[in-house]
C-alpha cells in the first residue's frame, strides 16, 4: 500500500422536517402519531379515485417561517410536482413535491463549536422544498411468511426538504449543522423533531477531494440512510470517509466514473452496507401537478413571516453573553437547552442579579437534574422563585455552596420554601463571635497547625476548617478561613 | 305525446303543474331502458330501486308544498365515471369492476341536491381513453340511429343514452372532444364548460388538466338547466374557477343582438367530408338569417392541436393510473398463481444456469403491480400510458411533454386572437358522421383524428357545444360545433337555443325497433 495521501471530506445533508400542522398537507386528516394503523386517513390520502388535493395553507406558512429563520429566499411563485415512483406505502403511484420551482432556496445556517474542534463557519443552503410524507410498510418475515403491512397514517403528513450545500468538512460539523437546524426548528416551533417517531429524517451525502501528485481527485458521492440519530450520522461519516479512501486507493474510481451509490448505516454492527436501489427508482417523470394550483406569495406575506419571528438560537447566545457576561460555553449550553431554559435562566437572573451564579446553578445543577430524571423544564420542581431565593441565601452567606447543593436536592423532593427547609436541616447564619470564638478554640488546640500557618503553609488551615465544620456545620467555610488567618497573622 | 319524448324543461313544466309525478316519470324512462337498451347498451348499471325512492321523495315534497330542486323529479344518467357514493362505479374497466366509491362526485352530489333523479350508469371507452366506446371492457354501446355504428365516445353511452330517449339529462365527461363527438354522432346536444366551472372531485382523472364534465341533452335549453345545477366554485377542487356561476336556465332563451361569428379556416380543409362541410354551412346560414356576421378566422396552431393532446393527456394519464397497482384496491392478480410462476421461473432459471435471467427475475411485488395491470387495463389504456410514461421520461421530457407545454400556450393565444374578432368560432363537430363499430380499431391514428376539431378547446381551456344541424344521406346525425372565450357558456347556450328555434334537427328521434 502506498503511503498516506490528505484528503479533505466534503459533506452534503438532506433532512426531512414534518412540520406540525395538525392535519396533513393535502386533506384533512390528523398528522397525530401512534395511533392504531389507517384509522388517520381518507379518500384523499387514500388516493381513491377521483379525490383530489386540497393545500393546507398552515403547513406552507410553517414551511415560510422556516425559510425565513434559514435566511432563504422565497420566490413569489412556487408550483406543485409529481414525483412518480411505484411503492406499496405510497397508494397514488406518485408523491406531491416541488421539482424546479421550490418554495425557498438559497439560505445559511451558522455553525461553531464552543469546545472549538471546528472554524464557525456558514454551511450554505441549497433550498427547501415541500412535499407529502409516504406511508409506512411493515415487513412482517414471521413463520416463513413475507407478508408487508401497510399503515398510511403517515401518507400525506408534510414534509419540508432541508438541502445543504456540501459545505461540511468533518462528521463533527455536520453534527453541528444537524443540531443547530434542530434547535432552530424547535425555537419556531415548526416540528417536534423526534428523530425516533420519524420527524425528523437525516440523508448524507460524502466523498473525498484527495491530493495526489497529479492533482486534486474527487471520490464517487456516497449518499448514507438508515441514521436514527445525530450520534448515528456522526459515526456513519466517521467510517464512510476512510472506507472511501481505501477503496479508492483499491479501485482508483472517480467521480463522473463511477455513479453515485446509496448505502445504508448498520447500527448494530457500525458499519455502511450498499443499499439495493428500489426497482426504476432513477427516472421520477417529474411534472406539474395539474390537480393544484401554483401558489403565489406576496412581498407582504413575506415581510409579515419575518416580522413574526421570535429570536433564534445564535441571536439569543450573544444576547445572553453580552447582558449577563456570561461564557459562550454557558450561553451554548443554556441556549441548546431549548427556549423554556431560556426563559428559566433569564427569570432567574432577573431575580438574583448575577448571570455568571445563575448559568452555574442552571448547568451543573438544574440540567444535570433534567438528564437524571429524563424530564423537561417544564416539569422541573424547583421553580425560578425557590431557587433564587436559595441562591440569594448563598450571596448573604447565610449558607455555603456545598450545604446549598444539600438544600437543593432536598427541594426536588417537597415544596417547602427555602426559609423552611434550611430550618428543617438546621441550617442558620452563624454570626461573626461565634465563628470567632470557635476560631480561637482551634487554634488554641492546635498549636502545630499554628506554628505551620506562621511558617506561610496556608493550605494547613485546611483541617481546622474541616474540625470546625463537625462542630457546627453552619459554619461559612470561607469566613472561618479567613478570620484564622488574620487571627494567626495578628499572633 | 309520451313522457319520454318530452323535453327535460317541459317535463318540469308537467312537473310541478302536479299533471305527472316524478315516479311516472321515472318509470316510463326505466320502462324505455327495459326495452331499448337491449339494443343500444348505452347503461352499465341502472339503479332502478334508488331512483324510485328518490323520485317519490320529490313527489311527496313537492305535494306537501315543500321546496323542491331546480331538476325537481327529472331523470339524469350519469357517466359511469363519475363516483356514485355506495353505487359500483367502473370506468368501464376491469380494474374497478367492483369499485363502490364511499363518497359522491361534488357534481353528483349537487344533481340530487337539485332533485336530479340518478337512473343509472352510462358505458363509456375505459377510463375515457378513446372516440368510440369501443375501448370499453364491459359492454358495447351502438349508435341509436344505425345500431351497426359506434356512437362515438368516449361518452358514448351518456349521447346514445338521450337520443334513444332513456334519459332526458346525461352527464358527460370531455377531455378531447368526448361529449362533443358523441354529441355529433347521436344527434344530442352536448356542452363542454370552461376548464373550472365545473367541479372534478371525484371525477375519475384520466388527463386533469383537460378533464372537464358538461351537461348532455336534446336540446340547448335542457343543457342550460342541467349546467346550471352542476357549475360552481368546489372548494374541494383547487382548479375550479372561484367565479359565480349564472342562471344558465334564466338566461338561455334571450336571443344575442349583432352576434358575430367566425369560421376557422382550419376546420374547412382536407379529412373534412364533404356532405359535414355542406351541412356546417347551410348552418352557418341559418345564423345569418337570425342576423349574425359571418367572417373567417384562424388558428393557426391547430394543426398541432393532436400532437399536443397526445403529449400532455397521456403524460398525465400515466401518472394518474399509477394508482391502480392492485396494492390498495381494484383488479390483482391471482398471488397463488403468480407465486408459483415466479418459483417456476426461479427455477428454470438455475437450472439452466442463467445468471442473468435470475438477476432479472422480478420480485414478486413488481411482478404482482406488473400483471395486475396486464389483467385490468385494456389494450388503448395501455398504449397510452406507454405513450405518457415515455414522454415524461428523463431525457425525453423537454423534447415531448415541454414542448407541447409551449405548444399549448400558442394554441391558447390563437382562440385569444380570434375572440378578438368574433363572439363565436363555428364549425363541423367531426371531420365525418358515425362510422361503423370496428372500422377504425386497428388504427388508433385515424381513431385519434377524430379530434381534431375538438381538441383545441380542451388545451385552450375553453368551452365548446355541439348541437345537431343536419343529416347525411346515409341518415346519420351531424354535428355543429360553437366554441367562446373561456366562462362564456351563456353565450354557447344562446346561440345554441336561437338555432334551435329556427330549426328542428334536435327534436328529430331514430326509430329503434
Ligand atoms: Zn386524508
Amino acid at each position: 500500500m502506498s503511503e498516506s495521501l490528505p484528503y479533505k471530506i466534503v459533506i452534503g445533508l438532506e433532512v426531512h422536517v414534518q412540520l406540525a400542522t395538525k392535519t396533513k398537507l393535502f386533506c384533512r386528516c390528523s398528522t397525530e402519531y401512534g395511533n392504531a394503523p389507517n384509522t388517520q386517513t381518507c379518500p384523499v390520502c387514500l388516493a381513491m379515485p377521483g379525490a383530489m388535493p386540497v393545500m393546507n395553507r398552515e403547513a406552507f406558512q410553517l414551511g415560510m417561517r422556516t425559510a425565513c429563520a434559514l435566511d432563504l429566499q422565497i420566490p413569489l411563485f412556487t408550483k406543485w410536482d409529481r414525483k412518480n415512483y411505484y411503492y406499496p406505502d405510497l397508494p397514488k403511484g406518485y408523491q406531491i413535491s416541488q421539482f424546479d420551482l421550490p418554495m425557498s432556496e438559497k439560505g445559511t445556517l451558522y455553525i461553531s463549536d464552543p469546545k472549538g474542534r471546528f472554524e464557525p463557519k456558514d454551511v450554505g443552503i441549497i433550498r427547501a422544498h415541500l412535499e407529502e410524507d409516504a406511508g409506512k410498510s411493515m415487513h412482517d418475515e414471521a413463520n416463513g411468511k413475507a407478508d408487508s403491512r401497510i399503515d398510511l397514517n403517515r401518507c400525506g403528513t408534510p414534509l419540508l426538504e432541508i438541502v445543504s450545500e456540501p459545505d461540511m468538512s468533518s462528521p463533527e460539523e455536520a453534527k453541528a449543522y444537524l443540531e443547530e437546524l434542530k434547535l432552530i426548528l424547535s425555537y419556531l416551533g415548526v416540528s417536534d423533531c423526534n428523530m425516533q417517531e420519524g420527524s425528523l429524517r437525516v440523508d448524507a451525502n460524502i466523498n473525498l477531494h484527495i491530493e495526489t501528485k497529479n492533482g486534486k481527485i474527487a471520490t464517487p458521492i456516497v449518499e448514507i440512510k438508515n441514521m436514527n440519530s445525530f450520534r448515528a450520522v456522526e459515526r456513519a461519516l466517521h467510517y464512510e470517509a476512510p472506507r472511501q479512501y481505501d477503496i479508492w486507493q483499491e479501485t482508483g474510481g472517480v467521480i463522473g466514473e463511477i455513479s453515485k451509490e446509496t448505502r445504508g448505516w448498520d447500527d448494530s454492527a457500525q458499519v455502511t452496507r450498499a443499499q439495493r436501489e428500489k426497482e426504476d427508482m432513477s427516472d421520477y417523470r417529474y411534472f406539474p401537478e395539474p390537480d393544484l394550483a401554483p401558489v403565489t406569495v406576496t412581498e407582504a406575506q413575506i415581510a409579515e413571516v419575518k416580522a413574526s419571528l421570535s429570536e433564534l438560537p445564535q441571536q439569543i447566545r450573544k444576547r445572553l453573553q453580552a447582558d449577563y457576561k456570561i461564557s459562550e460555553y454557558d450561553a451554548e449550553v443554556i441556549v441548546n437547552q431549548g427556549q423554556a431554559t431560556v426563559d428559566y435562566y433569564e427569570a432567574l437572573v432577573s431575580k438574583v442579579n448575577d448571570g455568571k451564579l445563575a448559568a452555574n446553578w442552571i448547568t451543573q445543577g438544574v440540567l444535570r437534574i433534567l438528564k437524571e430524571q429524563q424530564i423537561e423544564i417544564d416539569a422541573f420542581p424547583i421553580t425560578t422563585d425557590r431557587l433564587a431565593d436559595l441562591l440569594s441565601a448563598v450571596q448573604n452567606k447565610e449558607i455555603d455552596t456545598t450545604r446549598a447543593k444539600d438544600v437543593f436536592e432536598k427541594l426536588l423532593e417537597s415544596e417547602t420554601s427555602v426559609a423552611d427547609m434550611m430550618k428543617e436541616m438546621g441550617i442558620e447564619k452563624v454570626d461573626d463571635s461565634a465563628i470567632d470564638s470557635l476560631c480561637r478554640e482551634l487554634l488554641e488546640a492546635n498549636p502545630k497547625v499554628v506554628a505551620d500557618l506562621k511558617a506561610g503553609k496556608q493550605q494547613a488551615v485546611g483541617s481546622l476548617i474541616g474540625q470546625a465544620k463537625k462542630k457546627n456545620p453552619n459554619i461559612d467555610p470561607g469566613s472561618f478561613r479567613k478570620l484564622c488567618l488574620e487571627i494567626v497573622q495578628s499572633m | 305525446m309520451s313522457l319520454i319524448q318530452l323535453t327535460a324543461t317541459d317535463l318540469l313544466k308537467k312537473l310541478s303543474a302536479g299533471e305527472v309525478t316524478s315516479v311516472e316519470v321515472t318509470q316510463a324512462f326505466l320502462d324505455q331502458i327495459e326495452s331499448a337498451d337491449k339494443q343500444v347498451g348505452a347503461f352499465l348499471s341502472v339503479t332502478k330501486d334508488s331512483a324510485l325512492e328518490q323520485a317519490a321523495d320529490v313527489d311527496s315534497r313537492r305535494k306537501a308544498g315543500k321546496p323542491v330542486g331546480l331538476l325537481g323529479g327529472v331523470p339524469v344518467a350519469i357517466k359511469d365515471l363519475l363516483c356514485t357514493k355506495g353505487q359500483v362505479t367502473t370506468c368501464a374497466s376491469k380494474m374497478l369492476e367492483n369499485f363502490i366509491p364511499p363518497y359522491d362526485a361534488t357534481v353528483v352530489r349537487k344533481i340530487r341536491e337539485a332533485d336530479g333523479v340518478l337512473i343509472g350508469k352510462t358505458n363509456m371507452d375505459e377510463f375515457a381513453m378513446g372516440g368510440s366506446t369501443e375501448n370499453s371492457a364491459l359492454g358495447k354501446t351502438s349508435n341509436p340511429w344505425n345500431l351497426d355504428c359506434v356512437p362515438g365516445g368516449s361518452s358514448g353511452g351518456a349521447a346514445a343514452c338521450v337520443a334513444a330517449s332513456m334519459a332526458p339529462l346525461s352527464i358527460g365527461t370531455d377531455t378531447g372532444g368526448s361529449i362533443r363527438q358523441p354529441a355529433g354522432f347521436c344527434g344530442v346536444t352536448g356542452l363542454k364548460p370552461t376548464y373550472g366551472r365545473v367541479s372534478r372531485f371525484g371525477l375519475i382523472a384520466f388527463a386533469s388538466s383537460l378533464d372537464q364534465i358538461g351537461p348532455m341533452a336534446r336540446t340547448a335549453e335542457d343543457a342550460a338547466l342541467l349546467l346550471e345545477a352542476i357549475s360552481g366554485h368546489d372548494p374541494m377542487d383547487s382548479t375550479s374557477a372561484n367565479v359565480a356561476s349564472p342562471q344558465f336556465s334564466q338566461t338561455v332563451g334571450k336571443p344575442l343582438e349583432g352576434l358575430r361569428i367566425g369560421l376557422v379556416k382550419e376546420h374547412f380543409g382536407d379529412g373534412l367530408d364533404s356532405e359535414v362541410e355542406a351541412t356546417v354551412r347551410e348552418a352557418v346560414k341559418v345564423y345569418q338569417s337570425l342576423g349574425a356576421t359571418i367572417s373567417d378566422v384562424s388558428l393557426p396552431h391547430n394543426k398541432y392541436a393532436i400532437a399536443t393532446y397526445y403529449i400532455i393527456a397521456p403524460s398525465e394519464a400515466s401518472s394518474n393510473l399509477a394508482r391502480y397497482d392492485g396494492v390498495h384496491y381494484g383488479h390483482r392478480c391471482d398471488e397463488k398463481q403468480m407465486i408459483e410462476q415466479l418459483a417456476a421461473e426461479k427455477k428454470a432459471f438455475e437450472e439452466s444456469g442463467d445468471e442473468e435471467g435470475l438477476r432479472n427475475m422480478d420480485t414478486s411485488l413488481v411482478r404482482m403491480y406488473r400483471q395486475s395491470r396486464a389483467e385490468g387495463l385494456g389494450p388503448e389504456v395501455k398504449r397510452r400510458i406507454m405513450l405518457g410514461t415515455y414522454t415524461l421520461s428523463a431525457g425525453y421530457y423537454d423534447a415531448y411533454y415541454l414542448k407541447a407545454l409551449k405548444v399549448r400556450r400558442l394554441i391558447r393565444q390563437d382562440y385569444d386572437t380570434a375572440f378578438k374578432e368574433v363572439d363565436l368560432i363555428v364549425g363541423p363537430t367531426t371531420p365525418s358522421t358515425a362510422f361503423k363499430t370496428g372500422a377504425k380499431t386497428d388504427d388508433p391514428l385515424s381513431m385519434y383524428l377524430e379530434d381534431l376539431y375538438t381538441v383545441s378547446a380542451n388545451l385552450a381551456g375553453v368551452g365548446g357545444i355541439s348541437i345537431p344541424c343536419g343529416f347525411s344521406t346515409t341518415g346519420m346525425p351531424i354535428g355543429l360545433q360553437l366554441q367562446a372565450p373561456p366562462l362564456a357558456e351563456e353565450k354557447l347556450l344562446q346561440a345554441s337555443h336561437m338555432f334551435q328555434q329556427a330549426t328542428d334537427w334536435h327534436t328529430r328521434r331514430p326509430e329503434l325497433s
